[in-house]
């Protein structure tokens, strides 16, 4: 059933359907029908899925669809037009330039955390660059799922776009299948067996996996407002965020006063009792709920700590002097817990991250440019946010993905029209100019040797007469097809 | 010594030889732009310094002619290296991105940083060129790297090992020799890039490899390039470019024309032009020519005499072959079907197929029933034909009227796409393939006031406030003061 499904789209592909940019608009268009129409529909799901609030839904998840995809049909034709490239002297009389082209079918594999979002944005991207496409919604978070399987059709070409849903044996049927692309949002143990099935087929992908972000502050920062911004990022949606900050490291001194911090700013913004507030997310479903409680077995709670399985709820809760080799720190907590480990000033910071993989996203509290700068030169992540969290993602012109374990290749805006494009190279020449030609032609003599390496050097080229090399270029063309044998 | 004359300890000493790579790049060695640029200029000084022995090697291992190792091994190499240390700099710098009304008072910046230690496989066919032109950009992009080289090209694999630790830092750039078991060794470590030239069968494993470790690979593959001669066209021109293509390297090139798609018209007033070219270039007897190259190993030479003698076609032009100098002359056969042995697989020898059709509809249906090429090629003095099949085909690359030559500009990025492969290089490609774009943002601590938008409890207005101020931009809102 997954090869017909891919097998047909890629039949409707090859009819060339999506070429016309007017086509990839209509599309777009319908899909921001479909979310400002369904929108009480999407949150109803997300409710139940996460019992995430109304408002905390468009916030995170709608939004950056909308915005994304009035930006592709605003930017779409500059996006998909030939871009020109810099030439040597031998074709300073040829067009050089790139051209965007669609890879064909593209099967994106979306996650539960923010179902929406995972799943809507990479397919903007697939649309705008006149791709058709497989979504493959998590199964975990079931009504959005649902949902999705159900809008899609009612909206998008149903013959270039197709919802599969189903589990593992589902996906895994999927994967056998050939893509010309598999965008994967997910675990990075997932990521290998995604990456192995495309090796199968050589096809690219483009994976966009996890690990633990971390969050150093500096001892010289505003710690209130420091300690705002990340309560906001590590709770929202339950700490069920790739790039919330998963743990903070800063110095002895000033734990206390952070723990302090984050529980006025709880109280704020949950109030005494985060359960019955409606801003207050719950864990997906009881094996990560398990999971999650697990994890904080050795570690000492400052704040929070309450929980109850029946409701998937663990409360904000603060762990404080956590140890490296604790299992908190073994793995992406994913959950609703903040461990702090102390450090030593900045150095063994930067090696204690360093000393692990590559994270997602990285964030530095200081009013020091020094140790800001220390920070961004001395280690590695996706993406960066200092001073604040999460930010960084919402910048569309900012290319957002991971490296080594936190994945590969990247997306939002424009970058997602680049990923699912093919770049195709291209140098239209006439059969003009033959003359200039003659240099690399066997048999081989000195001069004819020496002319052409000339003309294959660009170094002469970055100035901006182009024009002044083409004549001179004319001329010695005629020179050569004179004194060439 | 091991039974295929390779040094053994060499598999053991690529552990250590990882962990002094690692080891170097974490001390920061490779950061600073003037140590890339040192390097590159010493990679310089390796060509300058050996070009009598690069041409030496390059004909060892095939034959190949002055004038082709010149071109196509040494000065688009060097070429590389000065675009890349005249732009380095420049490359290296964060670009500055535009930024919505809910974060104008931020810098929101790309940084381009190293990966680590990449591992680059090199292809016997251009063994210079193709293990050297990537490594330009991994040490632009301030990574270490292993250099792996072709066995197969004996010649140039030993003058590697040896100029490369006399030129390049030992510490941070190594080159390990060995065959397919070594490479399988060497395979199990763990890189942060991956780039490998060759074929589709090995890539798959390299691919499997990497998955292990999530390690990103750039492929550069191959495939059986199309070359569509249809429509009006300047025939003794056409026929100069396309035989100057196919044959350079007798053949073995990754973007070589493989086959030709033309009209029978089209193909008998092409014919005699063809023969008058290979004269040209080859004279009489191209067997006692100095600038036709051979085939690089007996094995291949076997192969490619398997197909002509496979092949349904008939032998217009060429077909006398010398085993004991793996020669093989300038071959142009015609009468080819779409089942002939000699469109079974990619040729990568002096080998050319002439298929006729009968429209330039059914020229490009063939095309696009195969897998997508690295190059595609069409000949065509009418601008229409040139678009028709550049719009209706993919393919890596695509050059009209001429082949390989797209090749050569260090604006366009060379890469294949489907099964002839994944990522690209050349000129900033290179530096942009071997670097990770880090996305940055730094926030202020001002304007907390206004972040109170996005925090708990939730209500109405804020949205509102939040959802105008991200999808507000750039243009036309430079003069607010709302913030």
């Amino acid at each position: 059933m997954e090869k017909q499904v891919v097998d047909g789209l890629r039949e409707v592909f090859q009819s060339g359907r999506s070429r016309p940019l007017q086509y990839r608009k209509q599309q777009l268009g319908a899909l921001h029908r479909l979310i400002t129409e369904h929108q009480e529909d999407i949150e109803q799901a997300l409710k139940q899925d996460l019992n995430r609030n109304t408002y905390n839904t468009s916030l995170f998840e709608l939004i950056s669809i909308e915005n994304d995809i009035k930006l592709a049909e605003s930017e779409m034709a500059d996006w998909a037009a030939p871009r020109p490239v810099k030439k040597n002297l031998n074709s300073a009389l040829d067009d050089v330039y790139i051209k965007p082209e669609p890879l064909g079918v593209v099967l994106i594999i979306g996650t539960w955390n923010y179902p929406w979002a995972m799943i809507l944005q990479p397919l903007v991207g697939a649309i705008a660059a006149g791709n058709a496409a497989v979504l493959k919604p998590s199964e975990l978070s079931e009504h959005s799922a649902r949902l999705m399987k159900e809008l899609l059709p009612l909206y998008l070409d149903k013959e270039m776009y197709q919802v599969v849903t189903g589990g593992v044996p589902e996906t895994q049927e999927l994967l056998r299948q050939r893509f010309d692309h598999i965008f994967y949002t997910g675990s990075s143990a997932v990521g290998k067996l995604v990456m192995e099935a495309a090796a199968r087929h050589l096809t690219p992908v483009t994976l966009e996996l996890g690990g633990k972000s971390p969050c150093y502050v500096d001892k010289n920062c505003d710690i209130a407002v420091a300690c705002r911004r990340i309560t906001w990022g590590k709770f929202a949606n339950c700490g069920q965020t790739c790039i919330a900050p998963d743990y903070i490291l800063c110095e002895p001194s000033i734990q206390d006063r952070i723990v302090e911090e984050i529980q006025k700013t709880l109280l704020e913004f949950y109030q005494t009792d985060p359960k019955s507030s409606p801003d207050y997310c719950r864990i997906i479903n009881t094996r990560h709920f398990d999971r999650v409680l697990a994890l904080m077995n050795e570690c000492t709670i400052a704040l929070g700590g309450e929980s109850d399985r029946s409701q998937c709820y663990i409360a904000p809760t603060v762990l404080k002097d956590v140890l490296p080799h604790f299992k908190i720190m073994q793995e992406e907590i994913f959950g609703p817990l903040l461990p702090i480990v102390t450090v030593n000033g900045l150095s063994e910071a930067i090696q204690f991250i360093n000393a692990r993989e590559k994270p997602l996203a990285l964030y530095v509290f200081s009013s020091d440019k020094t140790v800001i700068k220390r920070m961004l030169a001395e280690t590695s992540s996706g993406g960066v946010t200092v001073n604040d969290v999460l930010m960084h993602y919402t910048v569309d012109t900012l290319p957002f993905g991971g490296v080594g374990n936190s994945g590969m290749g990247r997306y939002h805006g424009k970058h997602t029209f680049d990923q699912l494009s093919h770049h195709r190279a291209c140098l239209i020449k006439s059969f003009a100019m033959e003359g200039l030609n003659d240099a690399r032609y066997p048999p081989l003599t000195a001069a004819r040797l020496r002319k052409a390496k000339f003309f294959m050097q660009h170094r002469l080229c970055s100035c901006s007469g182009i024009c002044v090399w083409a004549v001179i270029a004319n001329l010695l063309a005629i020179g050569l097809k004179d004194n060439v044998p | 010594l091991n039974g295929r004359g390779f040094v053994v300890w060499e598999l053991f000493a690529i552990c250590e030889v990882l962990e002094r790579l690692r080891g170097a790049f974490r001390s920061g060695v490779t950061l600073p732009v003037h140590f890339r640029l040192t390097q590159l200029e010493a990679m310089m000084s390796l060509f300058e310094d050996n070009e009598t022995q690069i041409i030496e090697a390059m004909h060892e291992d095939l034959a190949k002619p002055k004038f082709e190792a010149v071109l196509s091994e040494i000065e688009i190499v060097v070429n590389d290296i000065c675009y890349a240390i005249s732009n380095l700099q420049s490359w290296m710098q964060p670009t500055y991105v535009a930024t919505n009304l809910a974060t104008k008072l931020d810098d929101c910046f790309v940084r381009r940083e190293p990966l680590g230690v990449v591992l680059i496989i090199g292809a016997w066919n251009y063994p210079l060129h193709l293990i050297l032109l990537p490594l330009i950009g991994a040490i632009a992009a301030g990574n270490c790297a292993i250099l792996k080289p072709s066995e197969i090209s004996r010649a140039t694999e030993k003058l590697l090992a040896e100029l490369i630790p006399k030129y390049l830092s030992q510490e941070c750039y190594a080159v390990i020799r060995g065959g397919a078991e070594e490479t399988k060794t060497l395979l199990e470590n763990r890189f942060d890039h991956i780039f490998y030239t060759g074929s589709q069968s090995v890539a798959r494993c390299i691919l499997l490899a990497a998955a292990v470790h999530l390690t990103p690979v750039t492929l550069e593959l191959g495939g059986k390039c199309p070359c569509l001669i249809y429509g009006r066209l300047d025939m003794k021109a056409a026929a100069k470019r396309l035989v100057w293509a196919k044959f350079f390297n007798a053949g073995q090139s990754c973007v070589a024309p493989d086959y030709v798609l033309c009209t029978a018209e089209t193909r008998d007033a092409l014919l005699p032009f063809i023969k008058e070219t290979l004269e040209s270039f080859y004279g009489s007897d191209p067997q006692q020519s100095p600038d036709l190259g051979r085939i690089v190993t007996d094995r291949h030479w076997d192969r490619l005499l398997e197909l002509l003698k496979k092949s349904e076609g008939k032998i217009v032009i060429g077909g006398e072959s010398d085993k004991k100098t793996k020669y093989i002359a300038p071959t142009v056969v015609v009468d080819v079907m779409e089942s002939d042995a000699l469109m079974q697989e990619e040729i990568f020898g002096p080998i050319l197929p002439i298929l006729t059709i009968k429209s330039l509809d059914e020229a490009i249906y063939f095309v696009n029933e195969r897998e997508k090429p690295l190059a595609l090629y069409a000949f065509s003095d009418e601008s229409q034909v040139v678009n028709t099949v550049l719009e209706r085909t993919c393919s890596g690359g695509f050059c009209s009227n001429d082949g390989i030559v797209h090749m050569s500009l260090p604006g366009l990025p060379f890469g294949g796409v489907g099964a002839s492969g994944m990522g690209n290089y050349h000129g900033r490609w290179g530096f942009e393939t071997f670097s990770h774009k880090r996305g940055c943002m730094m926030r202020s601590w001002l304007l907390e006031r206004v972040n109170v938008l996005r925090y708990p409890p939730y209500n109405e207005s804020n949205l509102s406030w939040l959802r105008w101020a991200t999808t507000a931009k750039k243009k036309g809102w430079a003069g607010c003061s709302v913030m």
